[in-house]
């Protein structure tokens, strides 16, 4: 290609305190091309688009745009050059208008000091519009989360940017709302900007994409053109092994029996509806469906930690209603949340500190915390997750994304479980010890622990589930096992079309083999 | 555990003991502390003299137990501005009932118990109604101490008839040592191992370092923040108690700004307004390195607003430095 390349980043470095997010990659984006960049969680694709975006600055390499050597200091230096990104997670500002936060950005670009208001309306529901006519007056927070993701989507349509970055834009949408984005991306295509498009989903970047960049663990795998890859080649090269070898067998036979039955449950704040279905012991039962659908509020009113507002849990044949997550804990029900950081694990905090969270009597029998044995338990349990630290009193926060995922499960097996719910028990982890994790969940299950996997990577649910409950719009969609549980399926359940190969929800909830 | 050792964590230089006392955050502190030592034993001969020890340790002593208090308290990502007005509260309901005839120890027993009630209403306010520590207890330090006034009608109670008995909790002495330092060892002795091995401390530590996480942990982080808020009050109730017997008085405006330096001596002490970091051992360096510099100062024949001033600065090098060193401890 003679063309200058808008885009050209080399030997691009980062490292987050003892985690190389990236380890030199290169990512060159042309002209009027969509180019996929795929990754598992962790590879490093959004530290790479944040360093683009002037939000995280590089450890080491160069970055050129339209061929000048730039150094992009912040997100307004990037818009500067014509760099937009569209962030994976929502950041918009609840309490003021679509119209306000669709050109939030375009104003902090603009050098005047006074707005109009009308031509701040015009220009905004002009934009809207290309997209769906959301009245850009409403407040953000009235809006549904697809639609909160296509005013981010918006907003950074107004900075006329060259360079557009798409960091997982769909994961909150239906199809019928992705093919309304393509074909605005194939518009932008035509007029000369280059688009990175990041998803987790392969038919979307066969559908869209004119090149593809492959990340594993931080490290630059190579760019293909998506004419001459399959999909199985692109996992090939996500995985770096061969995909049966991540994960491990399924389950050879389940049951007899159930370790819990959900009827009917509803919740107090209406987030999902009459869910019904129910776990086979020895089964991995894998929750699906769109960002927002509801897969995380139903573990969350199972365990007590949303309130329920009808229908009934059973499990290994008594009635569950824990009254708060303290009491599901103390009845071995416990909920491993998605946002590890957040809500997961104490990071300052000695690795058998936090080992011991959930259960801090068994290291207590006398009443007070014996060290020796607090110290004791932290190091069988971790090497049963195969943990990798230097000692156990060391902080978390010197863990690699992995480890730490570890010593979140590692805490959930330290009460002997009866039920865990699994919600994106691989975000952020390097593929090695994906498949670690992988197998400590299905050994977790074959123990007779009732597992449930929460999970957006459809490759993650297909591989590692023998069953998987799709969930649209806060209901059961349908349920998919063996050779029906493939992307086309879920994703028809999880946009809401139903599908052949797939149970009745009434089936799925009767959980007949 | 060699089988998970990560081949990748290089052995840390230096002698296991040494680097363990490096590491700790007390070690800076307990320097500092020394230094002004030997430093104030030179330019002052009054200095090393046995009456000016036993002066700093009383004068921190009782203090000293409040910020132990605030030190869990800030630990469970707390903080209690009535501190001040709680000492005082304690000291003018005991100091009244007294008066009233009401027998010495019970009446002190009244006034921690309505120290207490004051910290389970703003335990109520935080965890029921959701108001910050911050704002809950600056509202409560102010209906404490107009609280005092009332009590009093505004003027200083006179104690002179305080049993002997009851005086010598605050004015006697065992062995030469007085009983206001030994009650102070015991409490810090007893809180700074149930901060290590005590399940609930433990909880505090959880619920102050993540609350969030504490919560998906199954930790009942409002019950673990509503009895560590009480906690600290019943411990200024406590100090409250001990003042009345050591000054044989009750003033309504006793402890006024007393809520600033016991917050400072905890922060100096290493707990953060964050939360999840803290221990008794520092808060008690913390209070005594402010003590020395106050006697310091005094010896020195600094002019006392200097004094305010060079305190306010210590706090701030004390601090920073602080967060320096650790910033750097954890690369």
């Amino acid at each position: 290609m003679t063309q200058t390349p808008l885009l050209d980043m080399r030997g691009i470095a980062r490292s987050f305190g003892p985690v190389k997010a990236l380890r030199g990659v290169n990512f060159t984006l042309m002209p009027g091309e969509i180019h996929a960049l795929a990754g598992e969680n962790g590879a490093g694709k959004s530290t790479l688009m944040n360093i683009a975006d002037g939000i995280l600055q590089p450890d080491a390499g160069e970055i050129r745009v339209e061929g000048r050597p730039v150094r992009i200091g912040s997100p307004l230096e990037a818009q500067r050059l014509g760099i937009g990104l569209i962030h994976q997670e929502i950041a918009l500002c609840g309490d003021v208008s679509v119209a306000e936060n669709i050109c939030m950005a375009a104003l902090a670009a603009s050098p005047r000091w006074l707005v109009s208001r009308r031509a701040l309306i015009a220009r905004a529901q002009e934009v809207m519009d290309r997209l769906m006519p959301i009245p850009v007056t409403r407040l953000v927070r009235e809006l549904s989360l697809a639609e909160q993701q296509l005013v981010e989507i918006a907003k950074a349509l107004t900075l006329d940017a060259k360079v557009l970055i798409l960091d997982e834009p769909t994961a909150a949408l239906t199809e019928a709302e992705t093919d309304t984005l393509f074909g605005l991306m194939r518009e932008l295509r035509a007029r000369g900007i280059g688009q990175v498009y990041i998803s987790h989903r392969m038919s979307e970047i066969f559908d869209i994409c004119d090149r593809i960049t492959v990340f594993r663990d931080g490290q630059y795998i190579g760019t293909d053109r998506v004419a001459d890859m399959t999909p199985a080649k692109v996992v090939d090269k996500l995985v770096g092994r061969k995909l049966e070898a991540l994960f491990p067998p399924k389950a050879q036979r389940t049951g007899p029996g159930h370790v819990m039955e959900v009827e009917a449950l509803t919740d107090r704040a209406g987030q999902f509806h009459d869910v019904s279905f129910a776990l086979r012991r020895g089964e991995i039962l894998g929750l699906a469906g769109l960002i927002g659908a509801g897969r995380t509020e139903i573990a969350e009113a199972i365990c007590g930690l949303r309130p329920r507002a009808s229908g009934r849990v059973v499990l290994e044949g008594t009635p569950f209603a824990p009254r708060d997550h303290a009491a599901s804990v103390a009845a071995r029900v416990a909920y491993l949340s998605e946002d590890r950081k957040g809500a997961g694990l104490f990071l300052e905090l000695p690795i058998a500190r936090n080992i011991s969270a959930l259960d801090i009597r068994t290291v207590a029998p006398k009443g007070w915390i014996e060290p020796r044995r607090e110290t004791a338990r932290a190091e069988t349990l971790g090497a049963r997750v195969k943990l990798k630290c230097g000692s156990v009193a060391d902080p978390v926060s010197t863990l690699s994304g992995g480890n730490q995922q570890k010593v979140a499960i590692a805490r959930l097996l330290a009460i002997g479980p009866r039920l865990v719910f699994l919600d994106e028990p691989t975000r952020g982890v390097d593929v090695g010890a994906r498949a670690e994790i992988y197998d400590i969940i299905r050994a977790l299950a074959e123990a007779g622990t009732g597992v449930v996997v929460i999970s957006s990577e459809l490759t993650e649910l297909i591989g590692l589930c023998d069953r998987v409950l799709v969930i649209h719009e806060g209901r059961v969609a349908g349920a998919v096992s063996g050779a029906a549980m493939s992307e086309e399926n879920i994703m028809h359940l999880a946009s809401g079309l139903g599908t052949a190969g797939a149970e009745a929800p009434e089936a799925a909830a009767a959980g007949a083999a | 555990m060699d089988t998970t050792t990560h081949p990748a964590a290089a052995p840390r230089p230096g002698p296991g003991l040494l680097r363990g006392l490096l590491q700790q955050r007390e070690t800076g502190l307990v320097l500092i502390i020394l230094a002004l030592f030997v430093a104030m034993s030179f330019a002052s001969p009054y200095f090393l003299t046995w009456s000016n020890i036993r002066a700093m340790l009383m004068s921190f002593s009782v203090d000293g137990i409040v910020v132990v208090g605030m030190t869990v308290l800030l630990i469970v990502g707390g903080i209690d501005l009535s501190v001040g007005a709680v000492v005082c509260l304690s000291m003018v309901v005991g100091g009244t009932l007294f008066l009233a005839g009401v027998d010495p120890w019970l009446a002190s027993l009244a006034g921690i118990g309505a120290s207490g009630l004051v910290g389970a209403g703003i335990g109520f306010c935080v965890t029921r109604i959701g108001l910050s520590h911050f704002i809950a207890s600056l509202a409560a330090m102010v209906i404490v101490r107009g609280l005092c006034m009332v009590i009093t009608g505004g003027a200083p109670l006179s104690l002179f008839t305080l049993p002997a008995e009851f005086k010598f909790v605050g004015q006697g002495a065992v062995a030469g040592i007085p009983v206001v330092i030994l009650i102070f060892a015991v409490i810090v002795l007893v809180f700074d191992l149930a901060l290590r091995r005590g399940t609930f401390f433990r909880k505090v530590v959880y619920t102050g370092s993540n609350e969030k996480a504490a919560a998906y942990a199954g930790i009942r982080t409002d019950r673990v923040k509503f009895i560590a808020t009480v906690f600290t009050a019943l411990m200024a109730g406590l100090a409250g108690a001990i003042y009345m017997a050591r000054l044989g008085s009750a003033t309504p405006s006793f402890g006024t700004g007393m809520e600033l330096n016991v917050i400072a001596a905890a922060v100096i002490g290493g707990a953060s307004l964050k939360g999840g970091t803290g221990s008794v051992f520092g808060a008690v360096l913390g209070v005594a390195l402010l003590s020395i510099v106050t006697s310091s100062l005094i010896l020195l024949n600094v002019n006392a607003y200097w004094q305010e001033m060079t305190k306010g600065i210590i706090l701030l090098v004390a601090v920073s430095l602080d967060h320096v060193l650790n910033r750097y401890r954890s690369r």
